[in-house]
């Protein structure tokens, strides 16, 4: 398995970096001072004395990223990944802060897990954020312990893969959620209609012989969601957004003036379902792979600001548990160490996006989000956890990039234009 | 004797009729006529795969497939073995890729597989030098079942094209019809799928077929009717209200068929649920051809191990 | 015929060739209701159905004739390529006590013959089985000999000889190509 080691920064000066912080307004070729592993100041060429220097020339540096949606599989599913491995993953893609989702075992839904997972990622210097089960047990039926969860830290609340079918129990829930301000990320979705599809429902599941998964199960989902938002007026974040419908429900929520914001994945806005001919089980993902016409959507959605983030479902397996056949096999793609890559190919060079936008995505906005307001820019006197990226490198996704636990991602051999080459988190820098 | 078909056959796998071209779809029709005539001699036997090994993996249940091909296999005078779910360490939590490595390791030839899951044959031929003939995979396709029933229909007919060829039932969950949409839209049949909207597949108008809710509509001048069985479990899935409610709706009877052409056939996949999806005395009728379908359903396998056998010859 | 093929037989003694060989075929069994003619696929089996025609002029009786693939029974199965067609085999009579012309144009290492007798073997058994053939070319690889041969031509095992059907090649002839320098 690859490691990466962090080194203590006592006393650095990057550079000649383009600095690019849009909260700052910053973009252009400076130099950033780290001593004592906190960011000291920046500006053009600087002068300070005894400092160990690093030549960025042509290198981007910028805040680091900020993942809302990863599954590090610990407690209880160590075998997949666990916090240490899940934040080299995390360093090696360039996201120095993680929300980790609740489906652990026993489920994150209670404060005494909270804490276990925040001490883990504090001896490893990691910004560890969990979120905690929505109700007890991720079983729909009773309300987590909320109150003592947010004092322990967690950041919000969640059932993540376990839509909350009792739309009384869900209004109860996001109430008492909202008594506390956690924001309700929801992973929209009606098992009742997804049942036991593989795959997106449509001509390729007709075609494939599979049985799908219809953007119904996610639109009826959403709908109910943002109506409980309109009552209760909850900060209800929709995770995951994979289909035009959803889209367009969020886009209208948002002209109303509800509190809602929205992710989507890296995967949902590169692929499509015509992945799936090979049967390939890492492309086997909930929600799964959509149509060309919900990617354009969800492309828009992004580009109008219906969509907030982007997240990466980082959801790592054994390989021996997704090497089984596709209806057997476990949902999800790892992504934390593609996603970079991945969005700016597709959106930065593909789509001529502005990088700023790509940092609104990947780092300024689930800062604003989570209220974490250290991240998502450079901040004096604060721990270094930024990023160097070269953002025109062209690279090709193989196992090699892997730092995870597990090797279930579904881009392997996709070309990628874009690499961040170090990442520094809590003060410490990881060269890739 | 039907003219020479100009394709040679160059897959080592049969996956499905998706995958083929009208030339390969021929090609295998064309020898299967030739076999055919190999069980009506006093040896019903021919030396075309003697020294070859053949592994039939059914890790679903089944009898009449397995038999079939057990038949083809010994008529061509290969080594047969017979593997199925119950008898191998499958049910232990052996992964599939093992049990396949494990059967290649054995100098096997080519793997018969039925597997529960779509898609689970498609993605072992990656996996193994051995030939790999999808005898069904989940809800997805039945290659051979297809294949016999285009040449059971060819053979009376005479020609695919131009026939209207109508399905009634479970088409959702059937790879027998998924199989034959994909055989007979490509050599210019007009297939008719008929049931409820449960059990039809979304958007399956795009693979060039007809979907018609209206049973009597849809038999009207049929050149074959094909019925799928009918698993009596599905009704808990609230596809539909109850078996009798579907067998007086959708079930085939004599009245209903008459609207058919006056020399249209009657085909089955089987196992036949007498009474359910088509009335007893139907199904034993002169103009049924399930028991055609089960006799050619042997020179079909047999043309089709055949042609693969001589593809995996570059080993 | 091009340039590079030498005549071994032109139509008129192709023609005359099969006169013969009906003859003799007739003068060895003079009880024709026991005799049968199996074609080998492909040029075999307008041969045989030439020698029917002839047999039945001699004779006033039709002569019973089958066609035989021996695709199944080759012993190059196992070579490498993609396996040869399988075409149908047409043995409209019972082989119990049948006397068999077994009809051939080219007898040359005897693998098909060799082939086309079990093949036979697996649809009965009959009383006798004869050989027939256009032309012999020599270079035996089997036991096997002809009952009744055209005509034998002497040839290298570089040379081909191409015999051509006026059903199948649109003309009767027999000619030799390749051999020096080819």
């Amino acid at each position: 398995m690859n490691k990466l080691n962090g080194q203590s920064v006592k006393n650095l000066l990057i550079r000649g970096a383009r600095i690019i912080d849009p909260v700052n307004k910053l973009d252009e070729v400076m130099d950033l001072h780290v001593q004592s592993r906190k960011i000291v100041k920046w500006g053009k060429n600087l002068q300070v004395g005894d400092a160990e220097t690093m030549e960025a020339k042509g290198l981007c540096l910028m805040p680091g990223l900020i993942d809302l949606h990863v599954h590090f599989r610990d407690p209880g599913y160590e075998h997949k990944e666990t916090i240490e491995s899940g934040a080299q993953a995390a360093i090696a893609g360039g996201f120095v802060a993680c929300v980790t989702m609740p489906n652990t075992k026993p489920a994150c839904d209670n404060a005494q897990v909270v804490k276990y997972q925040m001490e883990r990622a504090n001896v490893l210097n990691f910004n560890l954020w969990p979120s905690g089960a929505l109700t007890q047990g991720r079983e729909g039926k009773k309300v987590s312990e909320m109150a003592e969860m947010k004092a322990a830290g967690a950041v919000a609340v969640t059932d993540d893969g376990n839509w909350v079918v009792d739309s009384g129990v869900a209004r109860r829930a996001y109430e008492y959620a909202a008594t506390y301000g956690l924001p309700i990320m929801t992973h929209a979705e009606d098992p009742t209609i997804s049942l036991n599809g593989v795959m997106n429902e449509g001509i390729v599941s007709t075609r494939l012989g599979l049985r799908g998964r219809p953007n119904a199960s996610e639109d009826i989902a959403t709908a109910r969601d943002i109506e409980l938002t309109r009552l209760i007026k909850c900060h209800l974040h929709v995770q995951h957004v994979s289909t035009r419908g959803a889209v367009d429900m969020i886009r209208r929520a948002k002209a109303e003036g509800l509190p809602v914001t929205a992710e989507v994945t890296p995967h949902h806005l590169a692929l499509t379902d015509e992945e799936f001919v090979k049967y390939d089980t890492f492309d086997k993902m909930n929600p799964p792979l959509r149509t060309e016409a919900d990617r354009q959507a969800i492309i828009k959605g992004l580009e109008d600001g219906t969509i907030d983030a982007i997240a990466t479902d980082h959801a790592p397996h054994a390989f021996e548990e997704k090497d089984l056949d596709i209806e057997v096999a476990p949902f999800g793609t790892t992504g934390l160490e593609s996603a970079f890559g991945v969005v700016m190919t597709e959106l930065y060079h593909g789509r001529k996006w502005k990088i700023e936008d790509v940092l609104r995505k990947l780092s300024i906005a689930p800062s604003e989000i989570l209220k974490k307001t250290n991240f998502g820019r450079l901040k004096a006197g604060e721990h270094a956890n930024f990023i160097l990226a070269d953002i025109d490198k062209e690279w090709v996704f193989e196992q090699k990039n892997i730092y995870s636990k597990s090797v279930n991602s579904c881009f392997f051999g996709k070309k990628l234009k874009g690499k961040v080459l170090h990442t520094f988190v809590k003060g410490f820098q990881y060269t890739l | 004797m039907t003219t020479a078909s100009k394709v040679l056959w160059t897959r080592k796998d049969l996956l499905g009729l998706k995958d083929l071209s009208v030339g390969e779809i021929e090609l295998i029709l064309d020898t299967a006529k030739s076999f055919s005539e190999v069980s009506q001699r006093d040896v019903k036997k021919s030396p075309a795969l003697r020294g070859k090994t053949v592994v039939n993996l059914f890790l679903e249940p089944s009898t009449r497939t397995r038999v079939s091909f057990e038949l083809a296999e010994k008529r061509l005078s290969a080594d047969a073995i017979g593997m199925a779910s119950g008898g191998s360490s499958m049910t232990k939590g052996e992964s599939l890729w093992d049990t396949i490595a494990n059967i290649e390791a054995l100098k096997v030839d080519i793997i018969v597989m039925r597997h529960g899951s779509s898609g689970a044959p498609h993605r072992v031929s990656n996996y193994t030098r051995c030939g790999i003939v999808n005898a069904g995979d989940g809800i997805n396709e039945h290659p051979t079942q297809g294949l016999l029933d285009i040449f059971t229909l060819r053979e009376i007919k005479g020609k695919i094209k131009g026939l209207k060829v109508v399905f009634v039932g479970d088409i959702l969950h059937s790879r027998v019809a998924r199989s034959n949409v994909w055989g007979l839209t490509k050599l210019g049949a007009e297939v008719v799928l008929c049931g409820p909207k449960t059990l039809i597949p979304w958007g399956i108008e795009e693979l060039g077929v007809k979907v018609v809710h209206d049973v009597k509509k849809a038999i009207d001048d049929a050149d074959a009717v094909t019925l799928l069985r009918i698993q009596m479990e599905r009704q808990n899935e609230t596809l539909f209200p109850s078996i009798r409610e579907y067998a007086s709706t959708f079930g085939l009877n004599t009245a209903l068929f008459k609207r058919a052409k006056p020399d249209a056939i009657l085909m089955h996949p089987g196992p036949v649920n007498r009474g359910v999806e088509i009335e007893g005395a139907l199904a034993d009728s002169p103009q049924s051809y399930i028991l055609k379908q089960v006799t050619n359903g042997i020179a079909v396998r047999m043309a089709v191990l055949y042609l693969l056998s001589g593809a995996l010859k570059n080993e | 015929m091009t340039s590079q093929e030498r005549a071994a037989l032109d139509a008129p003694s192709l023609d005359r060739t099969l006169v013969r060989i009906a003859h003799e075929i007739r003068e060895q069994h003079k009880d024709s209701a026991a005799l049968a003619l199996v074609g080998i696929r492909t040029r075999g089996v307008y041969l045989a159905e030439r020698l029917q025609k002839k047999l039945l002029e001699i004779t006033g009786t039709e002569i019973p004739l089958g066609t035989l693939d021996i695709t199944m029974y080759r012993d190059d199965l196992s070579e490498v390529g993609p396996n040869p067609e399988v075409r149908e085999t047409k043995l409209p009579f019972d082989l119990k006590q049948k006397v068999i012309i077994l009809v051939d144009d080219v007898l040359y290492t005897g693998r098909t013959i060799r082939a086309a007798l079990d093949a036979l073997n697996d649809y009965g058994r009959p009383k006798m089985i004869q050989l027939a053939v256009l032309v012999d070319r020599g270079h035996r690889e089997l036991p096997i000999r002809a009952d009744y041969v055209g005509k034998n031509i002497p040839t290298s095992v570089k040379e081909r000889v191409i015999i051509r059907i006026k059903e199948v090649d649109g003309r009767d002839e027999a000619v030799i190509t390749g051999g020096k320098g080819a």
